[in-house]
């Protein structure tokens, strides 16, 4: 046993309660206040954890976040995949496991810890809770936040609101500042907007890599001196502390007052004033020494020094305390763009002075730190025994041969070696990584820095950023106010933007094939009816809303009747189509503008872009009125006689209720705008009605269709279809490269009318040119065979070698049950010339024949919308 | 985050705002007579300085209204925002 509990001492325990818990099965004894790593020290543990790579015996080597070693799974009283031994708080009965240095996660069947967000706005927030960081806080006025990452801040300021266990996790524009907080079995994250940002985070003291660091009993110097103040625990009886500045000295000078056996290697060849009053102490100091062996298994030993003398000497030791100098942390400034600058009396990275008026960075964190001899690597030894970054298991050796290899960049090392990926993230190794690279190109110290650091500053698990934003709660989802009919029905859905819309209804264990099959009979042979109120809608009300359509869209608006629709286009000012819709006019004044489901929102920010942007002058207002009304719509050759019976005052002969108008009624005996358009090709009416009575009119329908078998039918169905048909899907025949034309629907620009978005772009060179990519038909030659969507076409049965050039690829293919066969659009070069012949689909390396044919498969004439 | 004030709103988070692209480039009066070169310098081409310079901004999740803002693309400060129908601020 080489560490153990003092008598008294140790700030943050608590002596009147004693705790159990349990390591790796073995029960042992703590106090509240304990950390996991400093109970397994006051215990005499001396190493307990091995290395993730090469599997070597490691022990506790610092007392806070920057721990490269001494990982643990917290079992009980919650679950945890892996934390640093060294920021785990005993609770009694805890039990945790040691992990080298990954984490497994958890089945579906363990909790995570729960976790919540707050939003805070400040005047200013302190960053670290040490003498600069209080004595800020003390200064401010306003509303104070400060936080600390250590469980424990002493003497906090009065009135300033303070937050334990809390790491600021990044620091981000505008004094935004992100804190991980570990409330007791909870985790909370805090969203910080301060008008000031005092950053007072401290230093980290530098390992030294020589032959034989990552030794069980090699530990920062800070860390013993750390584990005898705030545990009251004496690592270790006789402790080598080498340590390049006064920092270092002063740590073994309490170690020794506490009453191990200390013996000082120093490498600076000065004789300074810490070695000097450790003399006069009694300790033994050796000065221009270097440690450059350890010994012992797996826990330390012997040290070996290199004296002044030249002589090399085996001090017993069962600890070895190292203090290679500070590194200031730099990380949370750096993430908003603050650069360093190298300090040659401190041999560390200090903040290059830049930076927005809103930051302060004070105390250590702003090069407050000791003066250090530089001495980043001991030249004696095998470098393959000097560890850099111990969790990677890299050394001397490692960043050699990346030097070697041709890297000089401290970024390309770290990728190479991976040195800094870790949790630390550069926090110990960056520096030493960078002085290390300097070094063997013969640079000087300080010439490149240590590659980049980026939030966030610790790990933070994924149960806390998502908070209470789990389940039902993650994402969005949208339902329409049939809902609960397609519930009761098992339909099956298809997420569309947020939407859950009805993909197939599945009837007695029916795949989707059968199902759609049954479907779109249904449809063509009777009666269907589909749920479209996800459709995007869009009021487009004032004196100028068909001046303003007009511009918005491909064809005249303006001169669309009071209850007449007409479909459009939308072209991106490239040209390119964006969205689809009809239009409605409502009034002289008023429009009712249709999207796709998925692009309601763009279409509707698109509108307000250019009515606030560029033609203020216009008198127009848009609403989104989507969930405002739900839409049964009703086809088939039976729709007529179905919406008859489910009764309406609406006249539904053709005379009086022609295609493209609507007429405003009552169904069921509701309120209700009753539409003739058509996405089937079959007769169909669109019956909008407030959501309230969707339900109401949906039974209705269903009731007064079921002597027609009417059959609803989800989206799966709806692109069958509408492919039979050649309707084009925006999103699915359209990838934001197509125009018009390029869908073979040229007739819905009208040029004569004006301008409007997208016109100049149709005659850009390269948009009128003849080789564009067409909207075809495809018909396989084998009638069964369903080309996947995105089936690459070539011109040749053979497949060329690579690069094979690609006429176009299938867009969408379907199983067609009214023309008994499969059906495909593609997009094809010059595909209307080759209207025709025989081109060939590529599938996993052989080709298959098919024939490019027109788009429409399906009544090409038209004549059954009319019923 | 950058904290944006919107001219009707007041200072608010980056994540409630929708960014618009470089500000006052005005579309063109009359597209047809543009050769394809001065087309495509409006449609494609946008400055990309170093400091300050007009971008738009869009209060998606707040007042919906548009805004220009002028910013330092260096130091990420937003030095002033205004609305559309008013002059960029010298």
């Amino acid at each position: 046993v080489s560490g153990r509990r003092l008598e008294t001492g140790g700030a943050w325990l608590d002596r009147s309660r004693p705790l159990t818990f349990s390591f790796d099965g073995r029960d042992l004894t703590a106090f509240d206040g304990d950390t996991v790593a400093s109970a397994l020290l006051a215990s005499g543990e001396r190493a307990g954890f091995i290395s993730p790579i090469a599997g070597r015996p490691r022990g506790v080597a610092t007392a806070g976040v920057e721990e490269p070693n001494a990982f643990v799974e917290i079992a009980e009283p919650w679950f945890e995949p892996i934390r640093p031994a060294t920021m785990v708080p005993v609770v009694d009965g805890m039990v945790v496991r040691s992990r080298a240095g990954v984490g497994v996660l958890p089945g579906d069947d363990v909790a995570p810890r729960p976790a919540r967000h707050t939003y805070r706005h400040v005047e200013t927030v302190v960053i670290g809770g040490g003498p600069a960081g209080r004595s800020g806080a003390a200064g401010a006025t306003g509303r104070v936040l400060l936080v600390d990452e250590q469980p424990v801040v002493p003497e906090p300021p009065d009135g300033v609101e303070t937050l334990p266990a809390t790491t600021a996790t990044g620091v981000y524009d505008d004094g935004y500042v992100v804190c991980y907080q570990r409330a007791g079995e909870a985790d909370v994250i805090h969203h910080v907007r301060a008008a000031r940002v005092v950053l007072a985070a401290g230093a980290h003291e530098r390992p030294i890599a020589f032959a034989g660091n990552d030794r069980p009993g090699v530990m920062l110097a800070s860390a013993a001196l750390a584990y005898l103040e705030r545990f009251g625990v004496l690592v270790g009886q006789r402790i080598v502390v080498f340590s390049t500045n006064h920092a270092g000295h002063d740590a073994a000078g309490a170690l020794a007052v506490a009453g191990a056996h200390v013996v000082v290697v120093d490498p600076s060849p000065r004789v300074g004033g810490a070695s000097e009053r450790l003399r006069a102490a009694g300790v033994e100091v050796h000065t221009n020494a270097r440690v450059v062996a350890t010994g012992g298994d797996p826990a330390l030993r012997t040290v070996t020094i290199d004296g002044a003398d030249g002589v090399l000497r085996d001090l017993p030791a069962d600890v070895l305390a190292v203090s290679g100098g500070w590194n200031p942390v730099v990380q949370l400034a750096r993430g908003i763009g603050i650069g360093l600058t190298y300090d040659d009396d401190k041999a560390c990275f200090v903040h290059d002075g830049a930076g927005p008026p809103w930051l302060e960075i004070v105390g250590g964190a702003g090069g407050d730190v000791p003066a250090s001899f530089p001495l980043w690597v001991v030249d004696e030894g095998d470098d393959a025994e000097k560890y850099v970054e111990p969790l990677r298991d890299q050394t001397v050796a490692d960043i050699a041969r990346a030097v070697g290899g041709g890297l000089t960049s401290s970024e390309h090392v770290k990728r190479a070696t991976y040195i800094g990926t870790t949790i630390d993230q550069g926090r110990t190794s960056g520096v030493l990584t960078a002085e290390i690279v300097n070094k063997l190109l013969g640079w000087a110290p300080g010439a490149q820095g240590p590659s980049n650091a980026r939030p966030p500053y610790t790990p933070v698990p994924f149960s806390a950023l998502a908070g209470v934003d789990t389940g039902l709660l993650a994402d969005l989802i949208r339902v329409t106010p049939i809902h609960p009919w397609h519930e009761a029905q098992g339909a099956v859905y298809e997420n569309v933007g947020q939407w859950k819309r009805p993909r197939y209804f599945p009837v007695g264990g029916e795949d989707m094939d059968a199902a759609v099959a049954r479907e779109t009979r249904a449809l063509r042979t009777s009666v269907g009816v589909l749920d479209a109120s996800t459709l995007g809608k869009i009021e487009v009300v004032g004196p100028d809303a068909g001046v303003f359509l007009d511009r918005m869209y491909t064809n005249r608006m303006s001169n669309l009747a009071v209850g007449s629709i007409r479909y459009g286009f939308m072209l991106g000012l490239d040209g390119m189509v964006f969205d689809d819709g009809v239009a409605m006019r409502l009034a002289e004044d008023r429009f009712l503008c249709s999207t796709t489901t998925g692009g309601a929102a763009a279409v509707l920010d698109r509108f307000e872009e250019w009515l606030q942007c560029e033609w203020i002058d216009l008198q127009v207002f848009c609403t989104s009125v989507t969930e405002q009304w739900a839409v049964v719509a009703v086809g088939g050759p039976n729709a007529r006689k179905v919406l008859t019976a489910a009764g309406t005052t609406v006249d539904l002969a053709n005379e009086a209720f022609p295609f493209m108008t609507f007429r405003e009624g009552s169904v069921a005996g509701v309120p209700a705008r009753v539409c003739r358009v058509s996405f089937t090709g079959d007769l169909s009416y669109e019956v909008h009605v407030s959501p309230w009575h969707a339900l109401h009119v949906w039974d209705a329908v269903m009731t007064a269709g079921a002597p027609f078998g009417i059959t609803p039918y989800g989206t799966e169905a709806m692109h069958v279809l509408r492919a039979e048909k050649g309707f084009v899907i925006v999103g699915q025949e359209t990838d934001g490269t197509q125009t018009p034309d390029d869908l073979g629907m040229g007739w819905i620009v009208n040029t004569g009318k004006g301008d409007f978005l997208g016109k100049r772009s149709l005659v850009r060179s390269d948009t009128v040119r003849d080789d564009r990519k067409q909207l075809v038909g495809l018909l396989t030659e084998d009638p069964a065979l369903v080309l996947p969507e995105g089936t690459q076409l070539l011109a040749d049965a053979e497949i060329p070698p690579p690069p094979a050039h690609m006429l176009g690829w299938v867009t969408s293919s379907y199983r067609s049950e009214a023309l008994g066969q499969s059906i495909a659009r593609a997009l094809v070069e010059r595909g209307r010339a080759l209207r025709g012949s025989t081109i060939h689909a590529e599938l996993d390396g052989r080709t298959s024949p098919v024939i490019v044919t027109d788009p429409v498969f399906f009544d090409p004439e038209g004549g059954r919308r009319d019923g | 985050m950058l904290q944006i004030r919107c001219p009707w709103c007041g200072p608010r988070d980056e994540t409630e705002f929708r960014y618009g692209g470089q500000a006052h480039i005005p579309y063109p009066a009359d597209p047809e007579a543009l050769r394809d070169e001065e087309w495509a310098d409006f449609l494609f081409m946008r400055d990309n300085p170093r400091g300050e310079w007009a971008e738009r901004w869009v209060h998606a999740a707040g007042c919906r209204r548009w805004f220009n803002a002028i910013r330092d693309t260096a130091t990420h400060r937003t030095i002033a925002t205004y609305r559309m129908d008013e002059e960029r601020p010298t």
